[in-house]
């Protein structure tokens, strides 16, 4: 059938989207689509990830966040400010053109164009030297041990191609290339090229058969749709229509389980999910004490802390799936220590206690802020604090919403206008560094460190230690660092970590592949064995 | 006539500035753009300088005046998500969503026009009954667990149709159609009727009561008198005047069906111009949503313009009245 339409389509001499031999061909979907195409657009761990089956960096994770390399062969840190970067030889492009040196220097260059979101990714380096065609010097601003790791993210592009096609500068969304021609094309070196595309519909890659090495993969074609509704997402795959679909909504594993040939796959994401309080002005803004903020005083955070009953969440919200965890980075974060990793064990008694020593025995009302639709049962884990705050005299007005109205309301553009709140952090990174830069960091407008430390927690001594991270290149020194700045801002109550939320997909049997804990669906582990 | 042309379309005019306007005014409270464009690293500069181009610190009416200027002029801008011309994006759309809304209004009047003859005619029927049970059925439950329950029967545990899109597509010029390829119009099936159900029995009621009144009328009964056969009566006679109220209504609801495409194309993940809309909310793309907004403000104003212009020629009572009020006793 499906052939004989093809056929048809064909003597009408139209043309149509190509259908090929249903075995070798791998169906998914996600709630949403790819965002855009351009690899310097957006800086998104979706897009981002699922591009990397099209283009790919000079490094890379394996199925285990491992970074392995990719497109360099192998890299030295020479100087602390200076590394050299072995290109890999016979790579192609798409296109057919060999991959060098100079394409590297191009690709870095566009990322720092006007309409790039990798900005913050090719400042970096303050210069890229080419030694010879396979073999590059970066200079970094400051050293920099984990600039491999760095720039898993940052694809490289043909410089032949981009400039042929007048495509030299990151699309933007208004700058006068807004069409621009990478927005809408695709020319990587990775293991499938982009056929064909309708936003927001679907996406066709086909297997790139010059590819640079050896895959587990044996799929051919990957039709890849976007399907927003949970539950018509979850019949697509029961109903054989798709060979995987992510997220799955916690609540439907049972149907998956039930249902023939398909099963839930979970395990722990790289997301941490966790609480933070205004500890920023001297008087919250959403509750009922005037003249003072509660949460400055460490007593209130750390009964907040002691309050959560977190195996209460993990098994009636979370059905079991999800991971608690006393820190702000989990096991797949380069950094992770588990001996510094503790919870607050439940202990009501002693958060009444702690309430009362401060001052508010009374307890007080505070406004949460939740989103509703960003994280796995995010409104229903709010709802769940709240319940549990309100054993220890604390009222909470929860205000969950939308995540584009959330974001909109909590984040720096809108001065952080939130006095308790719920947010989840993925480090891009996947380096305890990132963390400790964006959400533990003292506030900063002039270098812009803890842009997302929406509490405004701030310890000069957290800071130093962010600092030292940064550019130690001694990897025991570095975890050094990096445990206690974790000790400090665990023993202060900076943030309550919740959990790891966990990874949701399903799939068909006869699938195989890896489920990456940041969430990416990494084709070249893709098998169909039946 | 041409006067009343003018003044129609005037009104129309106005109709679609409201629409604009409001339209315009509830992006307001539909989030923050910059937060989709940019990832979670940009700096507050960059997305300082991000919001500047595209003209969002610009006061309210300011952002207002440029977007219906443009407009009046067919350019409604880039999309921030597509990044193309918010035309472009809705013309990929349009087919999916008017193949979809007219096979909806079809089978609709195919099915739903039957339904009401019948039950008019055979007012005590067991069928009739069981017609207008299903019907109360048909117009009480809500179309997206419709679809939902369509799925589960005939995707998931009959597998007979596909669950979700729109199946292959052939393009004709611009056009996409699912009219020619076997799974395109598979994929058409359960959307169609999920889309047409709630049309089918309001059609079948109208029809229904429309046939019972005029069965009453001196006329029928004249008919009847002379010895006409059941059926010449009934359909020669009776259904003939029973349709002009029929017409009317499907032609007004037919600009309900393209609006109410969003929730079915939403279900299904039908690539229309619904599901556009609702992945511009979530990706609060404004100028898709403006666009869409003031192409189905601009779908209903066409439609009621042509409403009242055939009402202006078919019934002669509107022009007698006018004739009567100027002075010319009849």
């Amino acid at each position: 059938m499906r052939f004989g339409h093809f056929a048809a389509a064909l003597a009408l001499g139209v043309a149509t989207a190509a259908s090929a031999q249903a075995d070798t061909t791998f169906r998914w979907a996600f709630q949403g689509d790819v965002q855009y195409v351009d690899p310097h657009s957006l800086n998104e761990t979706f897009t981002l990830g699922t591009l990397g089956n099209i283009y790919e960096a000079l490094s890379w994770y394996d199925r285990d966040l491992n970074l392995i390399p990719s497109l360099a062969e192998s890299w030295e840190n020479v100087e602390p400010t200076k590394w050299i970067f072995h290109l890999r030889q016979g790579v192609t492009f798409h296109n057919g053109n060999p991959f060098t040196a100079d394409d590297v220097i191009f690709s870095w260059q566009r990322t720092l164009t006007e309409g790039s979101d990798m900005k913050g990714y090719g400042r970096k380096a303050t210069a890229i030297n080419k030694i010879d065609d396979h073999t590059i010097e970066v200079i970094t601003p400051t050293p920099n041990p984990i600039l491999p790791r760095d720039w898993v993210f940052m694809y490289i592009m043909d410089k032949e191609w981009s400039e042929a096609n007048n495509t030299a500068e990151a699309t933007n969304v208004k700058g006068g290339n807004e069409g621009n021609y990478a927005s809408l094309h695709t020319n990587g070196t990775g293991p499938f090229k982009m056929v064909d595309r309708q936003i927001g519909v679907r996406m066709l890659l086909e297997r790139n058969q010059d590819y640079w090495q050896d895959i587990p993969s044996n799929v051919d074609q990957v039709i890849f749709t976007p399907i927003a509704q949970d539950a018509t997402r979850v019949a697509a795959l029961i109903s054989g229509d798709v060979d995987l679909v992510y997220p799955v909504p916690v609540q439907d594993w049972g149907r998956l389980e039930a249902a023939a040939g398909v099963k839930p796959l979970a395990g722990p994401e790289a997301r941490t999910i966790f609480l933070g309080m205004d500890q920023d002005r001297d008087e919250l803004l959403y509750s009922d004490i005037k003249g003072a903020n509660p949460f400055q005083d460490q007593r209130v955070r750390l009964a907040f802390a002691h309050a959560i009953d977190i195996e209460a969440i993990r098994r009636k919200i979370m059905r079991t799936a999800s991971y608690p965890t006393g820190l702000l980075i989990g096991p797949a974060i380069n950094g992770y220590n588990a001996e510094v990793d503790s919870r607050w064990p439940l202990d009501v008694d002693r958060a009444q206690a702690l309430m009362a020593e401060a001052g508010y025995a009374d307890g007080f009302e505070v406004t949460m802020d939740c989103p509703n639709d960003r994280y796995v049962n995010d409104e229903a884990i709010c709802q769940a604090v709240a319940a549990m705050l309100a054993r220890i005299g604390v009222t909470v007005n929860l205000l969950a919403q939308t995540k584009s109205k959330y974001f909109g309301k909590v984040l720096a553009q809108a001065d952080f206008d939130t006095s308790f709140y719920l947010l989840g952090w993925t480090p891009s990174s996947l380096d305890a560094h990132n963390p400790l830069y964006n959400l533990m960091s003292c506030r900063s407008d002039d270098t812009g460190a803890g842009l997302f430390n929406l509490g405004g927690y701030c310890n000069a001594r957290v800071d130093e230690l962010a600092a030292l991270v940064e550019k130690e290149t001694d990897p025991a020194q570095r975890q050094a660092y990096i445990d206690e700045a974790f000790q400090i801002h665990w023993d202060e109550v900076g943030h309550i970590p919740l959990h790891q939320q966990p990874l949701s997909w399903g799939v068909r049997d006869g699938i195989e592949l890896a489920q990456r804990a940041d969430n990416v669906l990494d084709l070249r582990n893709v098998m169909i064995v039946e | 006539m041409l006067a009343f042309i003018i003044q129609r379309l005037l009104q129309s005019i106005l109709v679609m500035l409201t629409v604009g306007l409001i339209a315009f005014g509830l992006f307001r409270y539909v989030g923050d753009p910059i937060s989709n464009l940019v990832g979670q690293e940009t700096s507050l500069a960059e997305r300082d300088a991000l919001r500047e181009r595209l003209g969002l610190n610009d006061p309210f009416f300011v952002q207002f005046a440029r977007f219906a200027a443009n407009a009046a002029q067919g350019e409604f801008g880039y999309s921030y998500r597509h990044r193309r011309p918010v035309e472009d994006v809705i013309a990929e759309r349009l087919p999916a969503t008017m193949e979809l809304s007219l096979v909806a209004a079809l089978l609709a009047l195919a099915v739903g026009v039957p339904m009401g003859i019948y039950t008019g005619l055979h007012r005590y029927g067991v069928i009739s009954r069981a017609f207008l049970t299903v019907s109360l059925v048909g117009i009480s439950i809500p179309t997206f667990l419709i679809g939902i329950l369509l799925i589960l029967l005939f995707g998931v545990e009959l597998r007979w149709l596909p669950t979700f899109g729109r199946g292959e597509v052939v393009h004709l010029g611009w056009w996409s159609t699912g009219f020619l390829t076997t799974s395109g119009l598979q994929a058409l099936i359960m959307p169609s009727i999920t889309l047409a159900l709630f049309q089918m029995t309001l059609i079948m009621r109208l029809v229904r009561s429309e046939m019972l009144e005029v069965l009453r009328t001196d006329y029928i009964k004249f008919a009847r008198a002379r010895g006409l056969t059941n059926r010449t009566v009934h359909f020669g006679h009776a259904l003939k005047n029973t349709l002009v109220p029929v017409i009317t209504i499907t032609g007004l609801q037919l600009g309900s069906i393209i609006a109410f495409a969003i929730i079915t194309e939403s279900v299904f993940q039908w690539p229309g111009m619904g599901l556009m809309f609702i992945q511009a909310i979530n990706d609060v793309d404004i100028p898709v949503m403006a666009a869409y907004l003031c192409l189905i403000g601009f779908v209903f104003v066409v439609i009621n313009l042509v409403v009242d212009m055939l009402y202006y020629l078919v019934d002669p009572r509107l022009r007698v009245d006018r004739a009567v009020a100027a002075g010319h006793p009849g």
